[in-house]
């Protein structure tokens, strides 16, 4: 399989918003680490995750991937070509290739445009259809996400749909498009429970049907077990553990993972399980601990954790690892 | 383009909001009472010359200063004009200034407003400081001391008026924008390659409308009494025009006398106008909350 | 509604510490009535943890609510009993509920941000709470209390001065667990506790929640959209769908042998992370528009069960089994009274 995005030593910091006393008193700059040092390619057609807690820089990764947001440094290639310093007209035709749907469907979609206008509306944007026949690409797109009776939606208001059916809308605003490749910022964790599969089984069948790509960003493992091929696990904006999805649940390695995996809920009655604890709480991505950024809560901490940060290591075929212990 | 966009929004929210109105309960009640009232108002002024039972600038119909009676219903001032005919006319010139200085209002602030905020950074640093400077001073003065500058008349009165009320335009479309622009929708819009212009004009605009309906008529209503404040103090228009302002103006002396007519009618007149803006403004308000909208 | 009463009542000797019975819970908005939760009974013992699993607009948190009489307007209870060791609730005058917010039954909210006064310090929120139930109780004791209690929640007594803000969520979560036991009532009402939260962090709350319940033998009821956790943490669960109570059962039985369909349905559509090549069945249609629920059993237009019945009569709880009830005609139009 050849490689359709591929991203390297990516970092996004963000200024701190200092006082006016703080600007006077101190030179030093303050920033949010949010993406700090990432290195990582997906391959075409199959689904990558990305995993982790709030604030663990998924999203940001996510967001300057499609170039929503401004890397700090690093680099960003889309099918081979660099794309991190694509001017305004040329980022806006790589936006038919690249899509994203965002988390919140009650805030992703213009409370003043019909479903129509909004699905409709990336065509009008790239001049490739009007009239009659966006219409006609419009039905099909919402007959594609299964909002039946297709007529009868295009005029409605996004106030009057459900969640699950506005994450529809927004899923078919992106594929009008016909895009190669799709960031889906956490597409499903804010529909209720019986909604999900059919989102994410509409996202498995646009894979199936138009090839898409997908970089999934998810908290939830158990979604992210289900639906993606390789995952990587994030920690304070860095990888600290990727592989395949057989390999890194069947055998995590690093002590982060393996606390996250035991700390899943299992849809099973009164299940005794072994949760690793952790010591207090993930530290502020301002002050990002020396080291290892997992040190200051790791039960296995031995002294070289605190001096030098570690590196991604391949332990087994197709899964690496960011730790000194293995 | 934009333009039927906008309007077609304002009235799709308006016009089958008009017909259900009364069913939307005391705000919606307001915005019909409103309404009528200004209706009323606009149409009486409109009307003035030909059910005026006199000619309003000629004086001398009737004795000066008669109470109000059979012959002279309202009485008559000073100058021996009939009070009716003067308050039937008298609205012409303070409906100009207010339309007119609205739509300046509108068509500098909103458009100042947007692009400031949507640029960002240190234009619209720039740009809210100084639209600050000039909403902090009391609105009356700056309005006295443009037209003390411009001279007395119509234009003049609603650009006096206007520079005063841009701010507001200016700071409501800002903040809105503000917000707007860090939502979703607005995020969503860019990642499908939409271009600038399109993203103010279909996704910031159509979401900022409802709250500069509700300024419009806030603004109305103020620059209604601000026009008959500069008419008072003598900056307004010249005498052989009916004007309530006006009327106010010069009958203020008599009140002493016991001719409390000569200001009495002119003055209900101005406080109906402003009440009606009032109204309508506070009701829409309400009725265009989106936290209260369903 | 006699028939809709659980059969197995006969087998409790002692009151119950909490029993509602055909509870009904009506929102009266402009547009029509709501019927968010409808002809709901069950009882709870004393100790005894109780999930109440359902999505948004299933009622869930409307009944938790409800139990402590804090339903938001234009909530009104509509009908049915509430019965806290014995003791009707749903008529007593609101000085004397207040009295039994706190000291019986407390309530954590999902968002501790909000639910915490971010200009007061964590211990005026304890000596507040402690002195609006116990006046008797001076400043300096009541101080003395919370910090025993902070010391349990695993967080430094020495962080009673501080604000609000200056915890982290889970740690406000932590708080507001803190201030709902720290008058000892029997039973806490925990809704959606920890859905804001990672799930590291999930896990030491359920687990804080769990220990101290132990500890203060306290009987739990755990709101959660989430039925792996409802599944991992209760011993009674009681499905919701639309306002209706469509299953209860021991969480071993529910897991084993779910009767409704939408159980069914629910449970194969929840990902379970250990296991692999897990298919998931997706449920069709979306919830019901509560102002215009569909006529008869509220999930037919989902189940792939409908019969004929479905769509014209609203099916009675039945007994199916020990502490089995379901709301479905697939087990018969009156059910087995007792196995």
């Amino acid at each position: 399989m050849s490689e359709i995005v591929r991203v390297e030593h990516l970092k996004k910091y963000f200024p701190v918003q200092k006082s006016v006393l703080e600007q006077l008193f101190t030179r030093k700059k303050k920033s949010v680490r949010a993406v700090d040092d990432v290195t990582f390619s997906i391959k075409k057609g199959e689904i990558f995750t990305l995993a982790g807690e709030s604030g663990c820089g998924k999203t940001t990764t996510g967001k300057l991937i499609v170039r929503l947001l401004k890397p700090t440094s690093g680099r960003i290639y889309f099918k081979g070509e660099d794309i991190t310093q694509l001017k305004r007209e040329e980022l806006r035709l790589l936006r038919r290739k690249m899509q994203i749907i965002f988390q919140d469907p009650y805030a992703s979609l213009n409370p003043r445009m019909t479903i129509g206008k909004a699905i409709g509306h990336p065509l009008e944007i790239h001049g490739l259809a009007r009239g009659e026949e966006k219409k006609g690409k419009v039905l099909e797109v919402l007959q594609k996400v299964g909002l039946t009776p297709p007529q009868q939606f295009m005029n409605l208001f996004p106030h009057q749909l459900s969640g699950g059916q506005r994450q529809r809308v927004a899923l078919g605003r992106s594929i009008i498009l016909e895009p190669e490749f799709m960031v889906a910022d956490e597409p499903v964790s804010m529909i209720d429970v019986s909604l999900r599969t059919t989102i994410i089984d509409l996202m498995l069948g646009f894979r199936k049907e138009l090839g898409l790509t997908y970089l999934f960003v998810t908290h939830d493992l158990a979604v992210a077990k289900y639906i993606s091929d390789r995952i990587a696990i994030m920690y304070l904006g860095r990888i600290i553990e990727i592989g395949s999805k057989e390999s890194l649940f069947k055998n995590p390695l690093h002590p982060y993972t393996k606390a996250l995996l035991s700390a899943i809920p299992v849809p099973e009655p009164k299940k005794k399980r072994e949760v690793i604890e952790l010591k207090g709480e993930v530290p502020s991505a301002i002050n990002i601990p020396p080291g290892c950024r997992f040190s200051s809560r790791c039960p296995f901490k031995k002294d070289e954790c605190t001096k030098t940060e570690p590196e991604l290591v391949e332990a087994e075929k197709d899964h690496s690892v960011a730790c000194y212990l293995s | 383009m934009v333009r039927i966009e906008m309007k077609r929004s304002m009235l799709a929210r308006i016009v089958p909001g008009f017909t259900s109105l009364v069913k939307k309960g005391p705000s919606g009640q307001m915005v019909i009472i409103g309404m009528i009232i200004v209706l009323a108002l606009v149409i009486m002024t409109a009307m003035g010359p030909w059910i005026a039972p006199h000619d309003p600038s000629r004086s001398g119909v009737g004795r000066i200063r008669i109470p109000p009676n059979w012959q002279f219903p309202l009485g008559t001032n000073h100058l021996g004009q009939d009070v009716l005919s003067r308050t039937l006319c008298g609205g012409s010139i303070m409906l100009q200034v207010s339309a007119l200085s609205v739509l300046l209002c509108f068509a500098i602030g909103v458009p100042l407003g947007l692009f400031s905020s949507y640029v960002g950074g240190f234009v619209d640093s720039a740009f809210s400081l100084v639209i600050d400077a000039v909403y902090a001073f009391p609105g009356l003065v700056i309005a006295i001391a443009i037209a003390a500058m411009l001279g007395p008349g119509v234009v003049n009165m609603a650009l006096s008026i206007a520079v005063v009320y841009i701010p507001s335009y200016f700071r409501i479309v800002r903040s809105q924008v503000l917000s707007i622009k860090e939502l979703t929708y607005v995020e969503a819009a860019r990642s499908v390659g939409a271009k600038w212009y399109t993203i103010l004009s279909r996704y910031i605009l159509p979401n900022v409308v409802p709250s500069i309906v509700v300024v419009i008529t806030i603004n109305f209503a103020d620059a209604i009494l601000t026009a008959a404040g500069l008419t008072f103090i003598g900056l307004g228009v010249t005498y052989d025009i009916p004007d309530w302002g006006w009327d106010l103006t010069n009958g203020r002396t008599y009140i002493s006398s016991g001719a409390w007519w000569i200001i009495a009618f002119p003055g209900l007149m101005i406080i109906l106008l402003a009440l009606g803006f009032t109204l309508i403004g506070e009701g829409l308000s309400e009725l265009l909350n989106p936290k209260l909208q369903r | 509604m006699n028939c809709s009463t659980p059969s197995f009542r006969g087998e409790i000797a002692k009151l119950p510490l909490l029993e509602i019975d055909s509870l009904a819970v009506d929102y009266r908005t402009s547009r029509g009535t709501v019927h968010a939760v409808n002809d709901v009974s069950f009882f709870l013992e004393k100790g005894e943890t109780l999930g109440l699993a359902g999505e948004s607009g299933s009622g869930k948190s409307t009944l938790g609510l409800s139990i402590i009489r804090l339903v938001p307007y234009p909530g009104v209870i509509g009908g049915g009993q509430i019965k806290i060791d014995g003791r009707d609730i749903v008529a007593l005058p609101e000085h004397e509920m207040q009295t039994f917010r706190g000291t019986k039954v407390a309530y954590v909210f999902q968002d501790p941000m909000i639910s915490l006064n971010p200009v007061k310090k964590i211990g005026a929120h304890f000596v507040e709470l402690i002195r609006t139930h116990e006046p008797n109780v001076s400043k300096k004791e009541a101080f003395e209390r919370a910090k025993t209690v902070l010391k349990n929640l695993g967080i430094q007594p020495e962080r009673i001065n501080d604000y609000p803000h200056q915890f982290s969520g889970g740690m406000r979560q932590r708080i507001m667990i803190g201030l709902a036991i720290a008058l000892n009532p029997d039973l806490v009402i925990a809704d959606e506790p920890t859905t804001a939260l990672d799930v590291i962090v999930q896990a030491k709350i359920l687990d804080l929640l769990e220990s101290l319940r132990k500890a203060y033998q306290m009987a739990l009821i755990l709101i959660s959209h989430d039925l792996s956790i409802i599944l991992e943490r209760c011993d009674k669960i009681i499905v919701m769908y639309a306002g209706h109570m469509v299953e209860y059962a021991d969480g071993t039985e529910l897991h084993g042998r779910p009767a409704h369909p939408y159980t069914q349905k629910l449970l194969q559509s929840i990902p379970n992370i250990e296991l692999s090549d897990q298919k998931l069945t997706a449920i069709p249609g979306s919830p019901p528009d509560m102002l215009n629920p569909p006529n008869g059993c509220r999930f037919w237009p989902r189940c792939s069960c409908t019969m004929e019945i479905c769509r014209v009569k609203e099916p009675l709880l039945i007994s199916i089994g020990r502490n089995h009830l379901v709301k479905c005609f697939l087990y018969g139009e009156k059910g087995v009274q007792s196995e």
